[in-house]
């Protein structure tokens, strides 16, 4: 049998045939790539999260690797089970909610809400005898969003580690964030006043006189100042809607 | 195995044809994937899988295409395929496909794509069609390995994201050349491999 090739009847059921044959495909193709991509993203969490506390994954490789064993997924949630011990979610009042998990909240969607309605996933960690609280954190960069992860020290003004993520900064500039260098410069630095205050930091270019600086300043990246003032902002907004319940926490641990 | 005329659709474009030193095609991703050696290779395989699976394709059915909506077809075909790609590369090299973000995505806009299947497997045997754009991909992947290589190299002092100059160069006064990192250098970085490459095949210069 012939077709024409150029009549209408003809490029209509082409068509038909075509898009069903791909559309079935990537369908396909979708479903059965989906678990992978999930547990990607889910350990991608955990790895950052174990970082903060000060466990890379080198050091869970090593860890790992005296015990006989590689570092697969599994052992990466193993050890993830192992030292965050608690995950809550508080609302703007400092109160837990019930039912939530820290782990389950989408940061992308919440922050959307207002203050209010949001709820504010607070992760607790327990590694050698020190109780840490990590904040997750997201905000806006220079191109697209960034993201990160804080680990407060058991005094609850003193950061104890950080992790950045981010979607589309310039690579060998704004997307540096995610290095251990400018990671390591948040190490130490205070959030909080003494008496539990918020006070932010901030970050400035050109730190002079490195050794004597104030505990609320991290020296940021000359050339990329957006994405610095962007990680500034999504630290400052973040953690500040968690002073009502550190305040509350450190009063019990008064009394 | 493979005839004269078969090793020369494959190899012409490593060099002689290259679509990006010599038909200037595919410039723009080679731009924005060439600050580190590693996505830089992962683009390479990627574009030369879809470009030689595209063009078989097309090449199987193109008796059937309606002429009238050619293109629209090989859109999908290219389409479907870089999303098959992305899905695999984000299921089994997360990190890698993170950091090539949205470019992967765009290979589809990738004007060697278009350009391979409409002059090449529209009229042209299968396998044929496949050397040519396995070729076609590899030459394009050859440039972007080179200005990747040097990218990487001067502006930020590794290769594979191993440091490779020497702590000693740095204590006296060395510093990685941030310019290298910006789009611009890779342009000035391909007009450089042109240059090279067309005085040292004086068949590629335009007559006066």
């Amino acid at each position: 049998m012939k077709f024409d090739r150029n009549s209408n009847i003809y490029t209509f059921i082409f068509t038909i045939i075509l898009v069903s044959v791909v559309g079935i495909l990537l369908a396909s193709a979708y479903t059965f790539f989906k678990p992978f991509h999930e547990n990607n993203i889910r350990q991608e969490k955990m790895t950052d999260l174990l970082y903060t506390i000060g466990l890379d994954k080198q050091k869970l490789a090593e860890v790992a690797k005296a015990k006989g064993l590689n570092l697969s997924y599994k052992l990466i949630e193993q050890y993830f089970e192992k030292y965050f011990v608690k995950q809550i979610a508080l609302n703007e009042k400092g109160e837990e909610v019930e039912g939530i998990k820290a782990f389950d909240v989408d940061l992308k969607t919440e922050i959307k809400k207002p203050a209010s309605e949001q709820v504010y996933p607070l992760f607790i960690a327990e590694k050698d005898g020190k109780t840490y609280y990590v904040i997750p954190l997201y905000g806006k960069g220079l191109w697209d969003d960034i993201w990160g992860y804080l680990a407060l020290e058991p005094d609850l003004r003193t950061i104890a580690g950080v992790k950045f993520g981010h979607k589309g900064e310039t690579p060998g500039l704004g997307a540096e964030i995610t290095s251990k260098w400018f990671e390591d410069r948040f190490i130490g630095e205070k959030l909080f006043d003494e008496q539990g205050n918020f006070v932010g930091l901030d970050l400035v270019k050109n730190l002079e006189d490195k050794a004597n600086k104030d505990d609320h300043k991290v020296d940021a990246i000359s050339g990329s100042t957006l994405t610095c003032n962007g990680v500034e902002e999504m630290i400052n907004e973040r953690v500040k809607h968690y002073e009502v319940y550190f305040k509350k926490l450190k009063n019990q641990k008064n009394k | 195995m493979a005839s004269k005329k078969q090793r020369e659709i494959l190899l012409d474009p490593l060099f002689e044809n290259n679509p990006i030193t010599v038909q200037v095609l595919g410039i723009c991703s080679a731009l924005a994937v060439t600050v580190k050696l590693m996505p830089a290779v992962v683009m390479a395989l990627s574009v030369m899988v879809v470009l030689g699976f595209s063009n078989v394709i097309i090449s199987l059915i193109r008796n059937y295409i309606p002429m009238r909506i050619r293109i629209i077809v090989q859109l999908v075909v290219i389409a479907s395929l870089v999303i098959l790609v992305d899905l695999f590369l984000k299921a089994f090299a997360y990190d890698v496909s993170k950091q090539l973000s949205v470019f992967v995505g765009l290979i589809i806009t990738n004007c060697i794509v278009m350009g391979r299947l409409e002059a090449f497997a529209m009229d042209n045997k299968p396998w044929a069609s496949f050397l040519d754009g396995i070729g076609n991909g590899a030459g394009y992947g050859l440039i972007l390995i080179i200005v990747a290589f040097f990218r990487e190299l001067f502006g930020s002092g590794t290769l594979f994201n191993i440091k490779v100059i020497p702590d000693w160069f740095y204590q006296h006064g060395y510093m990685d050349n941030g310019m290298m990192l910006m789009p611009a250098m890779a342009l000035i970085t391909v007009g450089i491999i042109i240059w090279v490459q067309r005085s040292l095949m004086p068949g590629l210069t335009e007559k006066e």
